[in-house]
């Protein structure tokens, strides 16, 4: 592979970082090291930068502080177990991680959940999306030094949160989804909170939108900052809102058939041209303002009906092997699952989006600046469950 | 509405989801032409099912299947991985436990012909496939092409390194899968051609030893460096279930029939109540 100018740049400004550091100031080196425990990683990762003066000339990230390994344990558990396990990958939207790994076991059962548990796993689905993302418009705003905005994120989340609880009794980890349907169906008078909850996310929205966007300092600090190419970013395997704040007009919930609504509702994706960090800031705004909206049309044309299919007693998948991805407030996540017809997976491979969403980062710090830096960790948002898995 | 017309509805709906999946398969088989023409000799095994396909080249054509995929329109990347096909038993307990029959629930049983009837299907139930594959191993001596099941697109050695590629234009993924040889794997990094690779490779490298030849920098990214082993190829124990039988597997037991009773009612209610709201 050709070496590219700014690849060529980089090893000079390395080189004579090394000899400065080892000849004139006579130190070890000139690494500057952030996390893991850094507010600005959200978690335990850790990325290893080379300066030069307030450049930096190469990066390195050090994640699995946090390996838990869910690939091997997916091996030794039946497949009604594992939703306990993925619910903890990405742990801010915990119900959207279930759903793609349902959805595989059921492909390869060649079963399918009755619309209105469809109905219901898309609503949860989206308010799991409206929550995460409500903390990442919140957060990001606190990475740029903005205190407000993160106060305002975690009081509407609660909101979400709640209408998430009623439904499931969790918080945080519904494990709510079974093969062939839900455990439950809708508490009474869940429909009208709901709606209420979806006016103030909305709210929210607008709210951020002039507090946060607005604001000069944060889009002297967020425009022009860790630009992103579309064709390196889909080499990286970057994916949802940070692919399409690079132009990419590319939705998994528009682009596949799956028996899910989302065919049902009437909705936009969004993208930005910029693919800087104001761009993914932009498009998970404007995502999760559409995301209330799709939720409010499933409210309404929620179908009557039962929440189970018929499935066996003891689940045993019949021997194949299935890929299903959906898009993930994080991005794109699937499950390839091989099964041998056991009562668990074979193999069952865990794609995640921040891992791929992170990998990035030594070839988009490059360059940059130490405060930039953090808007870059910022604006790529990702979740350390996400990338440890 | 009488019968016949939704049978004739259903037999239509049926009818329109067959041509969808048979075109789905067409353009799948059109890309699997277009890959065979670049690659030639190289695909060894293809497989298309479900609005799903599948290619297996040889190990030494890797790198030019990713670039023929790349070229074929297959730009994003969704990850890389390694596959195992040693047949595994991580708990043995399993089988036992599911062969022996539930007799207090029998005794408990109100109706002595539900509980009959409970047990029968209980036994016409296929056992788990554990206790056949790992009789199949032992016989076969740890020869891999002797009674190894090795998924959809064949194969015939006991690695297999895998990889997703998407086209975000076309929506269509495609899986390529290579042969690795046994005792030491060893591929070639596509790192270059999709820059995402390079992470993925390193924990196929960390979990299944795999070697990338050409990788810059072949290290761990998840497990501390002093790590010995290979923690997702087959033969890696589970110490936490070596010491312990995984206690959850009390949960596939069958429930007591008086509540799985009541649970089929409701469900049927519910399906007669919906097949009442559509005839009418």
């Amino acid at each position: 592979m050709a070496v590219t100018e700014q690849q060529r740049r980089a090893y000079v400004a390395a080189q004579a970082a090394d000899a400065r550091v080892n000849v004139e100031l006579q130190t070890e080196d000139m690494v500057l090291n952030i996390g893991p425990q850094h507010p600005a990683t959200h978690g335990t990762l850790r990325v290893v930068a080379r300066l030069d003066g307030e450049q930096v000339v190469w990066a390195d990230v050090v994640c699995g502080y946090m390996h838990r390994g869910y690939e091997k344990l997916t091996e030794v558990r039946t497949y009604p177990q594992i939703t306990t396990l993925v619910n903890r990958i990405d742990w801010l939207s915990s119900f959207a991680n279930e759903v793609p790994f349902i959805l595989a076991a059921e492909k390869l059962m060649e079963i399918e959940a009755p619309p209105r548990a469809q109905y219901i796993r898309t609503i949860l689905f989206e308010l799991a999306r409206i929550a995460n993302i409500t903390l990442f418009i919140g957060t990001m705003g606190a990475d740029l030094g903005a205190i407000t905005p993160v106060f305002y994120a975690f009081r509407d989340r609660e909101r979400i949160l709640n209408q998430i609880e009623a439904v499931t009794g969790g918080r945080f980890h519904p494990n709510f989804d079974r093969i062939g349907g839900l455990k439950d169906d809708l508490p009474r008078g869940w429909i009208d909170e709901t709606k209420n909850a979806m006016v103030r996310v909305r709210e929210f929205c607008d709210e951020l939108e002039e507090l946060l966007m607005g604001n000069e300092i944060f889009q002297a600090r967020a425009r022009g900052i860790g630009v992103i190419p579309a064709d390196v970013g889909l080499a990286y395997g970057l994916s949802g809102a940070n692919i399409r704040a690079s132009g990419i007009d590319w939705d998994l919930r528009r682009d596949q058939d799956l028996p899910l609504a989302w065919k049902d509702l009437d909705w936009k994706v969004w993208t930005h041209p910029d693919g800087d960090s104001f761009a993914r800031f932009w498009v998970r705004l404007q995502e999760t303002r559409e995301a209330s909206k799709m939720v409010d049309q499933m409210l309404d044309g929620l179908p009557a009906g039962s929440i189970q299919a018929k499935v066996p007693r003891i689940i045993k998948v019949p021997a194949g092997e299935a890929w299903v991805h959906t898009e993930n407030p994080l991005g794109e996540m699937g499950y390839y699952i091989v099964s041998q017809g056991g009562l668990g997976p074979f193999r069952c491979k865990i794609r995640s989006a921040s891992f791929n969403n992170v990998s990035i980062l030594p070839w988009v710090l490059r360059g940059t600046y130490v405060p930039d830096i953090i808007t870059i960790l910022a604006s790529l948002y990702f979740i350390l469950g996400d990338i440890d898995r | 509405m009488s019968s016949a017309d939704t049978e004739e509805q259903e037999q239509q709906d049926a009818a329109v989801e067959n041509d969808a999946a048979a075109e789905a398969n067409a353009v799948r088989q059109e890309i699997l032409d277009q890959l065979k023409a670049a690659l030639g000799d190289a695909v060894v095994g293809e497989h298309i099912q479900g609005g799903d396909l599948w290619v297996r080249v040889n190990a030494t054509d890797w790198r030019r299947a990713a670039e023929a995929c790349k070229n074929a329109g297959f730009v994003y990347f969704d990850f890389l991985s390694g596959l195992d096909w040693m047949p595994s038993a991580p708990n043995p307990e399993d089988a036992e436990t599911l062969s022996v029959e539930p007799e207090a629930d029998a005794d408990e049983a109100p109706d002595p012909e539900e509980a009959a009837e409970a047990e029968a299907e209980h036994e016409a139930e296929p056992q788990p496939s554990e206790a056949g594959t790992v009789a199949a191993f032992e016989t076969a001596g740890g020869e891999p092409d002797s009674g190894w099941v090795t998924g959809v697109a064949g194969g015939e050695t006991r690695f297999q390194v895998f990889a997703r590629f998407h086209s975000p234009r076309r929506h269509i993924g495609v899986t390529v899968k290579a042969d690795l040889d046994d005792e030491s794997p060893a591929v070639a990094s596509i790192h270059d051609i999709f820059y995402g690779a390079e992470w993925h490779e390193r924990e196929t490298w960390e979990m299944y030893g795999f070697v990338f030849e050409g990788h810059p920098d072949l290290r761990h990214i998840y497990l501390p460096g002093e790590f010995e082993g290979f923690p997702l190829r087959k033969d890696f124990p589970l110490l936490a279930r070596e010491v312990k039988p995984w206690p959850g597997l009390v949960d596939v037991e069958d429930l007591p029939p008086a509540e799985e009773a009541r649970q089929d009612a409701a469900i049927n209610a519910a399906q007669e109540a919906e097949a009442g709201e559509g005839g009418s």
